[in-house]
């Protein structure tokens, strides 16, 4: 089946949900959203690089060739599980939505599906232009979903979403465009193929031109993952948003950025990353603390569980820069665990502010005595949010600890330039977000009853009906599957993350080498 | 001589139809009057096709830009003036059509003003296809005079009252010192070298280089020529006038100062570039030129950052635009020059298609003009409320739009003939001009519709064509591989023609 099908669906979806009339608006994107997500594991099973560093799915579509713009599509392993992600997250964001959004309902799921149809684009791009073009282009829907149908602060925002991201991916597009330019001097043309320009730009660029592209790159990326100091949209932007804005700007839009350090960042500018490590690896630690200490004193739920991303992601970037195969294979793994567990926690707490039109802490609480089944599943998102072993997150998280433990130039296979204390610091975070979402449940599911009056306009019952059970019931599968059984992915994401890190081996200093030549020397 | 009348077919065809249009406006039949802006548009199209064909034509009869050069860039000037004409359609003797439809009063042909105005209309576009056949300073000269000076009276007729001729002196006299500031360089230029040929100077301004280097009086005229030239671009420092006299003018007319003076003015950079150097220009002129387009770039979105009135928005928005122009032409013969005369047409649909929004839209007779005016367009006048979303989006530079394409392209060849720096700052300038675009996106979308409503514009054109320019900039960007080769392609021809 064609990649292609997986970007045209939602695509004329969208188109399709906009002219039907307004009753079917919901169907169409429904289905629509299971078709696209069938199509996703209809390839997934075909797909023929699961073990190996290979890239498939490839397809050629030519778009502008004199400026070397073209569709092409690939996707490795790693790809191939975020296209999965996205696919699995968006039909729920779409059934979710059925009672949460009444207003104006065709423009809602026509946005929803084009923004799935950006977010494929990103994962499968493999020209530069295309993968810039979708990257940009989740911006348009995001934004509209967050103006049109988030909270009370939602102009602002909107607006400040939009900016940030934009701002810091034209200092991207600048970057991009000038690994291009250096490779057609040489090639004589202009290209924008991803594995050229990767392959180019990582051998043939000095170390000052690479150094100059990685902080290009990072002015966009490190605004979408966020990294801090960049991060104060986020709270704002997932607080004002939708339920379903929420969950895929956590699930997916917030990967873009880690999945742009992935394929990017690392892979291209080795020499500049090495230099940058131990500041990119400061600022996430900063990011994981600062994160969860905000988390701490939060009183809106959701502005606590946007900011527990901050932190979250922190560990991400921290695993993704520890240049060893844990750490990467950690944040890859991160990447979709995070997704399944906040996206799930966003839900729950829509499911709530539907009901009670609240998401102060101050006024909700015991709920565990109205809404057992919702407090079961709050526990358990919790659990897994906060990587208790047994649950998905522990064992990603783990791994980028163990990746920035282990990543010290005398480490023989991998030296990397982090190390113990930044594992360590970045640890005081695990515990951190013990305290907050324990906090956190143990004022909302436990303790004294009290909740404003529900809404008797919202037609669901008191605790969750069975849409909203089948909702979360998938999600907490995933989250036990990949607590228990994460090998099989593990495998999987091998390959292709050795492939990413070939070249830092030399990079790095490695104190063991250096002992080694002198002992030779010496003659010791 | 003979020959190069040839190749000027398509503007003595536009200079006919001027005086043709002049009389056919004061006929006493009103269908007649009714054809005059359509026969307009007709001879603007045809004038287009006409100068496409003009590019089998021998080098010496079609000016110093070759004909690989000036013919696309005159078509262009030509096809999209077509479409301002028609955005223009309802804009003058609105009130004594009405008066004669209702037979208040018979037709009297001293109040009428249709036919002069796009007499106007189709003099300055005349010559500003003339700027891409020039072959001398003088030539120069009165083209870039041509383009201009009907534009003053556009000003005035376009708009009845006080706020259209404040906007048409304004615009006036800065044009008048604009003028003896260029005027004064060619002076200079001809001081230096001796010669009025463009073709002369070129040559005796690269002996100079490779010899003693080039002398501070031609050095001076080329400065001071650029500077001035700069007006038609609304280039910094000349810029201030833009934003008052584009609110002053009525929207068609804003949407013709938009383009037409300024292709002049970038096809006149171009003449006057190729001339000091082309590809290898002197530092003093690089070093102006750089200046230039950071100003305009820079002044311009922080212009537009904090307007009220969409017609101010979109003034600031078209300066920032210059500045990209700029850029591109720094880039050099080739490459850059591809990529603005291909910026140039986008920028020339994207424009008239955001002014033609604004011009297909009034209430109670006046145009509308704050942004607020525009708030929740998309449920009253759907498919103008998407139109301004589009263009406003390209504007921008959003992917996938043709805006878009343009940007990248300008980019690659600014980065390609190695102004980094230039396109890093034009990269921020782009992320700034988002907040103003994005006010303009959204507020059709998600804004609150005015208490007072507006309503659409009698004329159907002006809505016909924002339609039409809105899809283009969608449909566009997917099939513009054809039309960038083929723009590419003259322009390297061009530079071999040149010689350099």
């Amino acid at each position: 089946m064609s990649p292609l099908l997986l970007i045209l669906l939602p695509l004329l979806s969208a188109l399709a949900v906009a002219f039907a009339p307004r009753s079917a608006a919901f169907r169409i994107a429904t289905v629509s959203t299971l078709a696209t997500l069938a199509i996703s594991l209809a390839i997934a099973w075909n797909f023929g690089h699961w073990y190996d560093d290979g890239f498939g799915l490839l397809k050629e579509i030519s778009w502008l060739p004199s400026i070397g713009a073209s569709f092409d599509m690939h996707a490795d392993a790693p790809a191939m599980w975020l296209v999965l992600l996205s696919t699995v997250l968006m039909p729920i964001c779409v059934i979710g939505s059925k009672t949460a959004v009444r207003e104006r309902v065709r423009e809602y799921y026509a946005w929803l599906l084009i923004l799935e149809a950006a977010m494929l684009g990103v994962f499968l791009a493999k020209n530069l232009l295309f993968f810039y073009v979708a990257f940009e282009f989740t911006l348009v829907p995001m934004y509209f979903l967050i103006a049109g149908w988030g909270g009370s602060n939602r102009a602002a925002a909107a607006i400040k979403f939009f900016l940030y991201t934009f701002t810091g991916s034209m200092l991207t597009l600048a970057g991009l465009v000038y690994v291009a330019w250096r490779f057609a001097e040489t090639s004589g043309g202009w290209s924008f193929d991803i594995p050229a320009l990767t392959a180019f730009a990582s051998t043939d660029l000095s170390a000052a031109e690479q150094f100059w592209v990685m902080l290009a790159m990072l002015a966009g990326f490190a605004v979408k993952v966020p990294l801090f100091p960049l991060h104060t949209w986020l709270p704002l932007a997932h607080t004002e948003a939708p339920t379903a804005g929420s969950v895929v700007l956590a699930g997916v839009l917030l990967k873009l950025g880690t999945y742009g350090l992935f394929r990017f960042v690392l892979p291209m500018t080795p020499v500049g990353v090495v230099e940058a490590v131990p500041v990119i690896g400061t600022l996430a630690t900063i990011g994981v603390i600062y994160g969860a200490l905000i988390c701490w004193v939060q009183e809106d739920v959701k502005k606590l569980v946007a900011y527990s991303s901050v932190s979250h992601l922190g560990f991400c970037v921290l695993g993704l820069f520890s240049l060893n195969p844990s750490g990467l294979q950690g944040s890859l793994l991160y990447m979709i665990n995070h997704g399944l567990s906040t996206g799930a926690l966003f839900l729950l707490i829509g499911m709530i502010y539907e009901r009670y039109h609240t998401r102060d802490m101050n006024r909700l609480g015991g709920l565990v005595a109205t809404m057992p089944i919702w407090s079961a599943f709050m526990v358990f998102f919790v659990l897994s949010s906060l990587a208790v072993p047994g649950l998905n997150g522990f064992v990603s998280e783990f791994l980028c600890l163990v990746g920035a433990f282990s990543a010290t130039p005398d480490n023989a296979q991998w030296p990397g330039l982090l190390g113990p204390w930044y594992a360590v610091f970045a640890g005081t975070g695990m515990i951190l977000a013990a305290m907050y979402l324990l906090y956190l449940t143990g004022r909302l599911v436990w303790g004294p009853h009290r909740a404003p009056p529900a809404d008797k306009n919202s037609g669901l019952p008191t605790d969750l009906s069975t849409r909203e059970i089948g909702l979360l019931l998938p999600l907490a599968l995933m989250c036990v599957w990949l607590g228990i059984q994460p090998s099989g992915l593990m495998r999987t994401l091998e390959p292709s993350v050795e492939r990413t890190l070939v070249a830092y081996p030399d990079l790095v200093p490695s104190q063991v080498e250096s002992v080694a030549v002198l002992e030779e020397v010496t003659g010791g | 001589m003979v020959e190069r009348l040839n190749g000027l077919v398509p503007e003595m065809m536009l200079l006919t139809l001027a005086v043709v249009v002049a009389v056919l406006g004061l006929s006493r039949t009103a269908s007649v009057r009714r054809a005059v802006p359509v026969l307009t548009a007709g001879g603007l199209f045809i004038a287009a096709w006409l100068a496409l064909g003009g590019r089998d034509l021998p080098p010496e009869s079609a000016g110093f830009l070759a004909p690989s050069l000036s013919s696309p860039l005159r078509a262009m000037i030509a096809g999209i003036g077509g479409v301002l004409a028609l955005v223009a359609t309802g804009t003058v003797d609105r009130r004594l059509e009405q008066d004669v439809e209702s037979g208040k009063m018979p037709f009297e042909p001293l109040r009428a003003s249709r036919g002069e105005f796009f007499a106007f209309l189709l003099l300055s576009i005349t010559g500003a296809m003339l700027v891409a056949s020039a072959s001398d300073l003088i030539w120069l000269f009165l083209a870039l005079e041509l383009t201009s000076l009907p534009t003053y009276v556009m000003v005035v007729m376009g708009r009845a009252g006080r706020r259209g001729a404040e906007a048409s002196v304004k615009y006036f006299f800065l044009g008048a010192m604009a003028t003896a500031i260029f005027l004064y360089g060619f002076a200079l230029i001809y001081g230096g070298t001796g010669s009025m040929q463009l073709a002369d100077i070129a040559e005796i301004v690269s002996n100079r280089r490779s010899l003693e280097g080039l002398d501070m009086v031609t050095t001076a005229g080329f400065l001071l020529a650029l500077l001035g030239v700069g007006y038609k671009l609304a280039a910094a420092p000349l810029h201030l006038y833009a934003m008052d006299v584009y609110e002053g003018a009525s929207a068609s007319v804003t949407a013709f100062l938009g383009f037409v003076p300024k292709a002049a003015g970038t096809v006149g950079f171009m003449v006057l570039l190729q001339t000091a150097g082309g590809s290898s220009l002197p530092a003093m002129v690089v070093t102006l030129m750089w200046m230039l387009a950071v100003l305009t770039m820079s002044l311009g979105n922080m212009a537009a950052l904090q307007q009220t009135s969409a017609k101010r928005l979109f003034g600031g928005s078209s300066i920032a635009h210059s500045g990209y122009l700029l850029i591109g032409l720094l880039a050099g013969p080739g490459e850059g020059w591809a990529a603005t005369i291909f910026y140039l047409l986008v920028y020339g649909l994207m424009n008239t298609g955001v002014f033609a929004v604004l011009a297909a839209l009034e209430r109670r007779g006046s145009e509308v003009e704050q942004v607020s005016d525009l708030g929740g367009l998309r449920q009253s006048h759907p498919a103008l409320g998407w139109s301004l979303v589009a263009c406003s989006g390209s504007l921008m530079g959003f992917p996938p739009l043709l805006g878009f394409v343009a940007k990248v392209w300008l980019f690659l060849a600014a980065v390609q003939s190695g102004h980094i720096a230039l396109v890093v700052i034009a990269a921020i300038n782009s992320a700034a001009g988002a907040w103003y675009y994005l006010r303009m996106m959204s507020m059709p979308l998600l804004g609150v519709a005015p208490s007072d409503p507006v309503e659409a514009a009698p004329s159907p054109w002006p809505a016909r064509v924002a339609m039409v320019i809105g899809l283009l900039l969608l449909v566009v960007p997917f099939f513009a591989d054809d039309l960038m080769t083929q723009t590419r392609e003259a322009a390297a021809n061009a530079v071999m023609a040149f010689g350099n």
